[in-house]
């Protein structure tokens, strides 16, 4: 399963690419989108994907019975959901700002400090 | 001896104290210190013409193996001895000069660090120390020919002299380490007392043009002369003392202190003679050509130092001799003219020799002094210059090479020079009488102590040459030969060859005086006419050029189009990452698909469709929708592959991300296709490539593990110590509980930002 969705994510990544060098404003945002999630599939297909043993320990036990997944790329992943979020969400109200002043969503034109 | 070179620094830092409790008669306090250093250092005389020398060394930076050490022999003692002296003479005539000036605790905080620096610079007896001291020089003359600095004139000339002294000293640095790598330490005696010859050594080309292209930049030799003259910028004090005793001979001390090192050799003189000789003839012919006294001077002063640099070029016992008396004949008559200009323009307003005319009447004392200093840089007895100029002669046609060429350079060169004499002395003083901007009067005290006592020492020293040269000449000889030299100065030596030719450049000299002003409106057209292709001209073609290349790089590097940011650095990082991958790694494109079942493909699938679909499709609400599938399928992945918390998050996430983009991103407009087919084959090449790369990593990454996983302490830990059972929890809010307390700040930042952009009104930034 790792073997295929290296391939998977490699399409997302470059997906993601394209579309952050687009000159639109929203085509950037949109890649942005893509590179957080490929980026976060990317942590979890390296950390090797195990099926149906999420990392809990059952009543009564110290420690998990038997092999469970790696608990530490998910508490990773995790964080960075949510920080991707954060970001996702103030550059979408930076840009829709951007462009109730500038009047255009094309970057190309945005290259100036004193508009 | 430490204290000798670190007072200066001292009392620099508490000039401008001193400058408020005592007021105007500063420069006179502060002329006490350089005063009291002349005193030590005439105290060593006794012991130094004995023959012997003192090196004192002090631990510095042991780390590195740098010590401050100090050497005083001969050479370094005539040169401290002239830089106390004229210094003290120049801090008082400056206090005259500068009465007034707003900055005048500036200028003397300034001056007094060029003073220590310029000492430090002759006594260093290790080559890193003195390369500070050397840099040291070059950034205080910096300030001090830019103390004029709301003058834009002021300041172009003061960076032109920095640029072209520290582009020298950048390659003299090269220069001293090859030297040392050569001699194998760092230490100038250590160096001068090394019997191996460096002749032979693989860097001795490397080195001696090194070195050299150091001392000409700073001492102004063709085709570097010309930022001297205009460095003539700075307030006349700076002129007086940067440019006829210290500064400029800097070069000229290096290369007399290297001369046992690196001389006697055919390379070495042959550079020195060629650069020494046709700066000479240069320098005299600008300094007769030009009108203004300071210019007269300056190029004079390149004339000097020309002829300085060529006496140690032929480098026999006898031009050796010349060139120290040239040397110190120099600084006392070139001083005191330049004090004398200074008192001409302070008294009658102006610089321009064809304004001047009639002052002997009113300042019969300048007058005076004015024609002493003149006298001797003419080179006519009974003044010291006399001796130095037969010396000069007799060395030349005495020379192993070239002689007679040089000597008929040396000739012209003392031509137009006697002529300068005339237009500095003569000219201003018994001419006919002009009217001047301001009404002249006689100088105070103050400016005339200067000339008047190096005029007179010159005047005694030419009476009784055996007075310096048992005291310091002979000396300082010993230590530019390398060899004990016997010489005999006398103001008389019969008639002979040097004395005829002497007699001849006077003669002429004093016609080309006659003819100056019917003569100098041509010249200075020719002049006009060649600075086009001079190298002052390929200077500013250079620095245009700079400027060019500077704003051409920007264009391109920094165009401000963010779309060609990206593409570079993705470029650059996903090239040299995935070349060292398949450089240094072998690359296997496995797919093995035994162990995943079909669900598993039908969400791969649909993770690539939604990706690609988002990318290519022109609607925003079917792009969103696909990012919406994408987040989903995302989340399918962790939950099927045993991450619940992942799974949960992501659904929240992503239900809030596409009601998110829904509502904001539809008050922006329909996309439209902006780039070229160009463009986008380019960008999705970009993007592949990447891709690819990062498909590479993956699969090269899944078979590796270098080290072994702290996950185990968390499994383990997770229960006993944090009492919790979802380790991916207890790793989030207890073993990592600092970094959630980051994310959170994170968080709570950009809530902060958008919920103030939103408040802000677009339209309330712009009125007006």
């Amino acid at each position: 399963m790792e073997s295929l969705m290296a391939y998977v994510v490699g399409i997302l990544f470059a997906a993601a690419i394209y579309m952050m060098l687009r000159r639109s404003i929203v085509k950037l945002v949109i890649g942005l989108i893509l590179l957080s999630n490929s980026a976060n599939l990317l942590i979890f297909v390296m950390a090797g994907m195990t099926r149906g043993a999420p990392p809990l320990i059952p009543d009564g036990a110290q420690a998990p019975l038997g092999a469970v997944a790696d608990p530490l790329p998910q508490a990773l992943i995790l964080t960075a959901i949510v920080i991707a979020f954060g970001v996702l969400a103030f550059s979408v109200v930076l840009i829709r700002r951007a462009y109730e002043i500038v009047k255009t969503d094309d970057l190309d034109q945005m290259k100036d400090t004193d508009t | 001896m430490l204290l000798a070179v670190l007072s200066g620094f001292l009392l620099a830092v508490l000039t401008p104290a001193i400058h408020r409790v005592v007021g105007h008669t500063v420069g006179w306090v502060l002329a006490i210190l350089p005063a009291s250093l002349a005193v030590y250092f005439a105290s060593l005389i006794p012991l130094i013409s004995d023959g012997g020398a003192v090196v004192k060394e002090f631990a510095w930076l042991p780390g590195l193996g740098v010590t401050l050490g100090f050497l005083v022999d001969g050479l370094s003692l005539v040169f401290a001895l002239l830089i106390s002296v004229i210094g003290t003479f120049i801090l008082i005539f400056a206090g005259a000069y500068l009465r007034g000036h707003p900055y005048l605790g500036r200028f003397f905080v300034i001056m007094l660090s060029f003073m220590a620096s310029m000492l430090g610079l002759v006594l260093s007896d290790n080559l890193l120390t003195l390369f500070m001291f050397w840099e040291l020089t070059s950034i205080t003359s910096y300030l001090l020919i830019g103390f004029d600095h709301e003058d834009s004139n002021a300041r172009k000339c003061a960076l032109q002299g920095l640029f072209v002294t520290t582009a020298g000293s950048l390659a003299l640095m090269a220069g001293l380490i090859l030297l040392a790598v050569m001699t194998g330490t760092y230490s100038l005696s250590g160096i001068l007392a090394s019997s191996d010859p460096l002749h032979e050594h693989a860097f001795y080309l490397g080195a001696v043009i090194c070195v050299l292209a150091g001392a000409f930049t700073k001492s102004a030799q063709v085709p570097f002369h010309f930022w001297l003259p205009n460095a003539m910028a700075a307030p006349t004090p700076v002129s007086a003392y940067l440019h006829s005793a210290t500064m400029v001979k800097a070069g000229i001390y290096l290369m007399a202190r290297l001369n046992p090192a690196l001389g006697e050799s055919m390379l070495w003189s042959t550079l020195l003679v060629l650069f020494g000789s046709v700066t000479m003839v240069v320098g005299a012919w600008f300094a007769f050509s030009s009108s203004g006294i300071k210019k007269v001077l300056a190029y004079s002063t390149v004339m000097t130092l020309g002829t300085l640099t060529m006496l140690i070029g032929v480098g026999t016992e006898l031009a050796l001799t010349a060139f120290v008396c040239v040397l110190v004949a120099h600084s006392l008559y070139k001083g005191a003219l330049f004090m004398i200009a200074g008192i001409l323009d302070h008294e009658t307003g102006t610089k321009d020799l064809r304004r001047m005319g009639g002052l002997g009447k009113t300042m019969p004392l300048t007058a005076l002094f004015a024609c002493l200093a003149a006298l001797s840089l003419a080179g006519m007895p009974p003044l010291f210059g006399f001796i130095a100029k037969e010396l000069m002669l007799e060395a030349l046609l005495k020379a192993s090479f070239w002689s007679l060429g040089l000597t008929v350079a040396a000739v012209v060169a003392s031509m137009l020079v006697v002529g300068v004499a005339g237009l500095v002395a003569v000219r201003p003083f018994f001419s006919a009488f002009l009217e001047t901007p301001k009404k002249p009067h006689e100088a105070p005290p103050g400016m005339l102590a200067g000339p008047a006592f190096l005029s007179v020492v010159a005047l005694v020293f030419g009476l009784a040459p055996y007075l310096p040269e048992t005291a310091v000449l002979q000396a300082a000889m010993t230590s530019v030969a390398g060899t004990p030299v016997d010489s005999y100065l006398a103001l008389w030596h019969g008639v002979n060859a040097p004395l005829v030719l002497s007699g001849l450049t006077l003669v002429t000299g004093i016609t080309l005086y006659r003819l100056w002003p019917t003569l100098q409106p041509n010249l200075s057209a020719v002049n006009t006419a060649a600075a086009r292709i001079g190298p002052e001209a390929i200077y500013f073609r250079f620095m245009e050029g700079i400027t060019h290349i500077a704003g051409w790089q920007t264009r391109v590097l920094q165009n401000g189009v963010l779309g060609h940011y990206l593409l570079v650095l993705v470029a650059v990082t996903f090239g040299l990452a995935g070349f060292t991958l398949v450089a240094r790694h072998e690359v296997h494109l496995a797919l093995d698909l035994s162990g995943s079942r079909f669900y598993e493909w039908g969400i791969a699938a649909l993770l690539v469709a939604a990706a690609v679909f988002s990318s290519i499709t022109r609607s925003r609400l079917g792009s969103v929708a696909s990012l919406g599938v994408l987040g989903f399928s995302v989340a399918l992945i962790f939950i099927l592959f045993s991450a619940p918390d992942l799974g949960i998050t992501q659904l929240l996430v992503e239900t809030l991300t596409v009601v998110l983009l829904v509502l904001v991103l539809f008050k922006l407009p329909e996309f439209v296709k902006l780039s070229s087919p160009l463009e986008r084959f380019r960008d999705l090449a970009v993007a592949i490539v990447a891709g690819t790369v990062m498909t590479l990593l993956i699969l090269a990454g899944l078979e590796v593990q270098y080290f072994e996983s702290i996950s185990a302490y968390y499994s383990e830990n997770s229960a006993p110590l944090a009492q919790g059972r979802n380790i991916v929890n207890v790793i989030l809010v207890d073993f990592r509980a600092l970094d959630t307390l980051g994310e959170i700040f994170v968080l709570a930042l950009a809530a902060i930002g958008i919920h103030s952009m939103l408040k802000l009104k677009a339209e309330d930034q712009y009125k007006p």
